[in-house]
């Protein structure tokens, strides 16, 4: 292979080399210190006169008189079952002390896109042991569903929550958890690290750490890395994988890093005009396929910058992913865990993994009610701030209550208290026993007489 | 697609010279705009966006890792055209209509390049009945034949361009669409399918003002802000408001003939969902099969961005095709804002003078363009045919003050606007009725008249009404509470309230209550207006409003929604709720 050294300029990530043979769009380049050493990058622009080369490691120790060598082929990632149980780099390199992982398969990290007739439905309903998740936002399997938190929330501890008690009622098979860490503290990585071991899932599991010391542009390869080893297990190998992804914040900070150093114009608050195509190649990455096994659920986490919804990187998350779970300071200040605020957060599939085939026929409209009754409540609370209590009418009245008992029964929960989906929904019951009967416009009548604790109640004494 | 070489004009090859993405630069070329061109040695797709000197400026619909410089490049000398014929009809296409079944039996389950597919199949036989016989004038347009494609007759068409001519030879039988059905006098032939370049309006002879709704099922859409049939709509929201599950209830609900979906830049599982869910769906209207009336694009988020930029045109263009054979065509584009991302991205490759946030100057003329291709036209063989377009848009952040949501309320003449407070609350669809407009209102004011009702329209403005005054209460409300309200406007709020929850909130996912007739729905405001007017007089009576408010019956409305047979449940209401208000007044 040949080694050209007419490196004519580096700008941040980026190095432009000079007069090589025709290379290969997206090409993978290993760019060879004095001292040895090897960095790895890839091909962003490709001309007769110029090649444009992003690196994916810190750019330290590069100069003109370092080699780039150019492979003639596209980033791969060697594979294996063996993977399970490992811990890799940001960029895939073993950092346990074990030996080199033997590829059984090498794939493309880019990875081609599912073709939208072969995928599956997604309909199995995960029971995650939590209310607000199980009963008002529930997860599906092959689902991609972000969480979005804040500095300084329990997102992580929610996420190992759910990583830890999430299961499909009455169905063994095999599972496994690619976890990738892009940006999080050591700190952090430790609480994963830890849950995994001490609940012995980390033999189940593949994990990638880019740490906040690691090269901010490793990052872009993370999670394609992680996606592309649980694709593997998953279609190739039949497994249930649980992908986590966090925190995806870090990884839009280096795309955003990247487009300056390109000197791109810049979309939203500096962002890239192409960042929303970007997120969808990862976060498309999940589902089912016709006539295969396995599937791939997606936790992606990111921290709202200022707790910003619209802020795009929540945004274009948003757009892309199959709903959210809200993560509310609010909540978290008034000692309640989780604090997820059902009213932003939302499950685009639930419809597909409720009901009487997969929870109880009356899941749903339970589910309706419980949100439009929290969300007058907490109206509520607004005027009753400016008014007082006293100048509420009646029902307004048991409505502000309702909100708080939604908060306190529904909402809060133990760290390691796994709900049953039956549990959630009867608890959901007994909260909207305390609103009048007639308040109940969501729910059809038969329902009500069915599962209301009242109507139930009556007629058992009968 | 599939470009036949058409070898005549196939020119010398150019060579590539530049690589960056999904836009690369070729020298040598012989080339036109928007030319179809096969780029490097795997031939991947591209079409001519940029004549620079001999530098010529192509966007490749497939992905474009590992190609290099020198590689070779071919001009086909045509341009993006579909394949328009039987077989398009329960097709799922990506945006530059290969079938992705197709795709699936030649590559896997994953989308791998340099796979070409013709969009119709050209080996399967459809049975073809000739309309027209030895010696009858033809012309551009004309429909000389028809096939039974599903449950829907295929009207098969002379290209629009044909010059005129008499029929020589037209016999029924099995064909391919390949093959010749008919020959002209001067020996022209023609086979069923015909192409024709997605970028250009099929011509009409004449566009009509829209005067019939589109009827949807959807309350607040046929009740207060209603589409007509060939006109214009946009669906803008911020994500998880609504847009697509709005789509799809069109889709499946509304009384077009013939539905065009298009997954533009979007996710590939909700596609999945159209493709599980629609051959179980009957048509409300014929009982068959809802798929067997709709064309599915799906160019979702992670599938190249220039095939997503070309899907909106591959779908408007097939709308057009089942318009002149005189059918009422309706075009979902989910979403316009992907559509217009795929803009930017190409443009800014081509570094382009970018314009507001970044999207090229010629966004609006873009958008305009293909809202323009809606309508309700006389076709060229004199039949009545009609596009309309919906379009969803995703604005950043939910904020409609962007580029794309503006450029879009300034073409189109319905703005259903959604709103994040609503959906919040689970308060569904999400369209907020003080926002959304309707500017078909008056033309189709005779229809309602005729078709619904003389007291419809009536109905319709007086629910606004109430609605408007409680926006303004509301303001009042969140200052005093609403006890401090004079009686007769707490009936008001309470009215206003079963407007809302009866009315406008209407359950996607309920068996019965995801289409509602015009007659339902007629009978439901009714109901709504009765206890309106029962409430007004008992307070002028002299009863309270505390008491009116409690009245048991009209709590029974909501559950109209989920009764199939309502009628007699509906009655049931009325009357009890007239007993009610009896004892009420004579109490008082
Ligand atoms: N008419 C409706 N009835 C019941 N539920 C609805 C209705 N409309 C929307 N929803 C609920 O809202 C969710 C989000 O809707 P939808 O997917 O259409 O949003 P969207 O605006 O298309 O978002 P995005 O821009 O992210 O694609 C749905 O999954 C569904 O739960
Ligand atoms: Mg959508």
């Amino acid at each position: 292979m040949k080694e050209y050294r007419t490196i004519n300029k580096i700008a941040g990530p980026l190095l432009f080399v000079e007069r090589t043979e025709p290379i290969g769009y997206g090409e993978l380049v290993n760019i060879i210190l004095f001292d040895g050493s090897v960095k790895r990058g890839q091909v962003l622009d490709t001309s007769d006169e110029l090649v444009v080369v992003q690196v994916f490691e810190s750019t330290a120790g590069i100069g003109r008189d370092s080699g780039v060598r150019f492979t003639g082929e596209t980033i791969k990632m060697p594979v294996g079952r063996e993977m399970l149980g490992r811990i890799l780099s940001g960029g895939g390199k073993p950092i346990d002390g074990g030996p080199e992982i033997l590829p059984e398969k090498r794939l493309d990290i880019t990875g081609a896109a599912i073709n939208p007739y072969a995928r599956a439905s997604p309909n199995e309903f995960i029971q995650t042991g939590i209310s607000t998740i199980d009963g008002t936002n529930t997860l599906v399997r092959g689902q991609k569903l972000p969480i979005f938190s804040g500095a300084g929330l329990p997102h992580n501890t929610i996420a190992l929550q759910i990583a830890r008690q999430a299961k499909v009622l009455g169905a063994k098979e095999e599972f496994a958890v690619v976890f990738a860490a892009m940006g999080i503290t050591k700190e952090e990585a430790n609480y994963f690290m830890q849950d995994f071991e001490r609940t012995g899932a980390l033999e189940r599991a593949v994990v990638f750490l880019n740490l906040a010391d690691d090269p901010a542009v490793e990052r872009i390869i993370t999670p394609r890395l992680a996606l592309t080893t649980a694709e593997y297990l998953a279609f190739d190998l039949g497994m249930h994988v649980l992908v986590i992804l966090t925190d995806m914040t870090n990884y839009c900070e280096a795309l955003r890093q990247i487009g300056a150093a390109r000197e791109e114009v810049p979309g939203r608050r500096g962002y890239p005009g192409y960042m929303y195509t970007d997120l969808a190649s990862i976060y498309e990455r999940a589902g089912l396929i016709k006539g295969r096994k396995g599937s791939i659920t997606q936790f992606p986490i990111l921290t709202m910058p200022g707790d910003d919804i619209t802020h795009p990187i929540p945004d274009l998350t948003g757009y892309i992913t199959e709903g959210q779970i809200v993560v509310s300071r609010d909540l978290h200040r008034k000692g309640i865990y989780p604090p997820i605020n059902v009213l932003p957060s939302l499950s685009r599939l639930m419809n597909l993994g409720i009901g009487a085939k997969h929870t109880r026929e009356d899941h749903k409209k339970v589910s309706d009610q419980l949100y439009a009754a929290y969300a007058e409540g907490n109206d509520l609370r607004g005027l009753v701030a400016i008014v007082g209590k006293d100048a509420l009418s009646e029902r307004d009245r048991t409505f502000l209550e309702f909100a708080d008992l939604f908060e306190n029964r529904f909402v809060r929960q133990g760290y390691s208290e796994d709900r049953t989906i039956f549990n959630t929904l009867d608890i959901g019951w007994d909260l909207l026993s305390t609103l009048p009967v007639e308040q109940l416009v969501r729910i059809d009548r038969d329902l009500i007489n069915k599962y209301h604790p009242k109507f139930r109640n009556e007629q058992k004494k009968e | 697609m599939e470009v036949k070489d058409k070898k005549s004009k196939e020119t010398k090859q150019g060579m590539l010279k530049r690589i960056a993405g999904p836009v690369v630069t070729a020298v040598n070329l012989d080339a036109h705009m928007y030319d179809v061109v096969k780029v490097g040695r795997e031939e991947l797709m591209g079409e001519v966006i940029k004549i620079q000197g001999d530098n010529t400026i192509i966007q490749v619909y497939e992905d474009t890792s590992g190609i290099r410089p020198g590689e070779p490049v071919s001009n086909t000398g045509l341009s993006l055209a579909v394949e328009l014929g039987p077989g398009l009809l329960t097709s799922i296409y990506d945006g530059i209509q290969r079938p992705l079944s197709v795709l699936v039996d030649k590559m896997g389950d994953f989308i791998q390049r340099g796979v070409s597919a013709p969009g119709l199949s050209h080996e399967k036989k459809w049975a073809f009945k000739p309309l027209v016989k030895t010696g009858d004038k033809v012309q551009g347009g004309s429909i000389i034949g028809e096939v039974q494609e599903t449950n829907i007759v295929h009207k098969v068409m002379l290209p629009p361009n044909a010059k005129p001519g008499s029929v020589k030879t037209i016999k029924g039988g099995e064909y391919t669409v390949e093959e010749t059905v008919c020959i002209l006098d001067d020996g022209r032939e023609f086979p069923m399918m015909q192409r024709w370049p997605v970028r250009v309006p099929r011509p009409v002879k004449e566009k009509l003002n829209p005067i019939i709704p589109l009827i949807t099922g959807q309350r607040i859409l046929d009740g207060l802000f209603p589409i007509a049939k060939g006109g214009t709509a946009a669906i803008p929201g911020p994500f998880g408001s609504g847009k697509t599950v709005t789509q799809q209830q069109l889709a499946k609900w509304s009384d077009a003939e013939i539905v065009v979906y298009i997954g533009c830049g979007e996710r590939g599982n909700e596609m999945t969902e159209v493709l599980t869910e629609f051959p179980h769906l009957e048509d409300p209207k014929t009982g068959k099969p809802l798929m067997e009336r709709t064309v599915l694009i799906a160019n979702t988020s992670n599938m190249p961005v220039a095939a997503r930029e070309a899907s909106v045109y591959t779908g408007i263009t097939i709308a057009e095709y089942f318009r002149d054979m005189g059918y009422d065509v309706s075009l979902m584009a989910d979403s316009t804002s992907r559509w217009a991302e795929a803009m930017r991205e190409i443009s800014s490759r081509l570094e382009e003078m970018p314009g507001e946030e970044g999207y090229p100057a010629y966004l609006a003329a873009r958008l305009s363009e293909f809202y323009e291709r809606a309508g309700l036209v006389k076709t060229l063989n004199g039949g009545d045919g009609s596009v309309s377009v919906i379009g969803a848009v995703s604005p950043p952040g939910g904020d409609f003050s962007e580029p794309v949501t503006q450029n879009t309320l300034r073409i189109v003449k319905v703005f259903w606007a959604l709103d994040a407070k609503l959906s919040q609350r689970r308060h569904f669809p999400s369209i907020n009725w003080l926002n959304s407009y309707s500017l078909y209102l008056d033309s189709l004011h005779d229809w309602y008249d005729k078709e619904v009702s003389p007291e419809w329209n009536k109905l319709r403005s007086w629910a606004m009404e109430v609605l408007q005054k409680e926006a303004e209460l509301q303001e009042i409300v969140q200052l005093v509470g609403s006890d401090a309200l004079p009686e007769a406007e707490q009936v008001t709020i309470e009215v206003a309230r079963m407007i809302r929850e009866v009315f406008l909130q209407q359950n996607a996912y309920d068996a019965v209550d995801t289409f509602c007739s015009m007659k339902k729905q007629y009978d439901m405001m009714k109901a709504i207006r009765m206890y309106a007017d029962l409430a007004y007089a008992a307070q002028v009576a002299g009863v309270p409003p505390t008491q009116i408010n409690a009245v048991k019956s009209k709590n029974e409305l909501p559950q109209i929604k989920f009764i199939k047979d309502y009628k007699p449940a509906l009655d049931k209401i009325g009357k009890d709720m007239d007993a009610e208000f009896n004892a009420l007044r004579s109490a008082a």
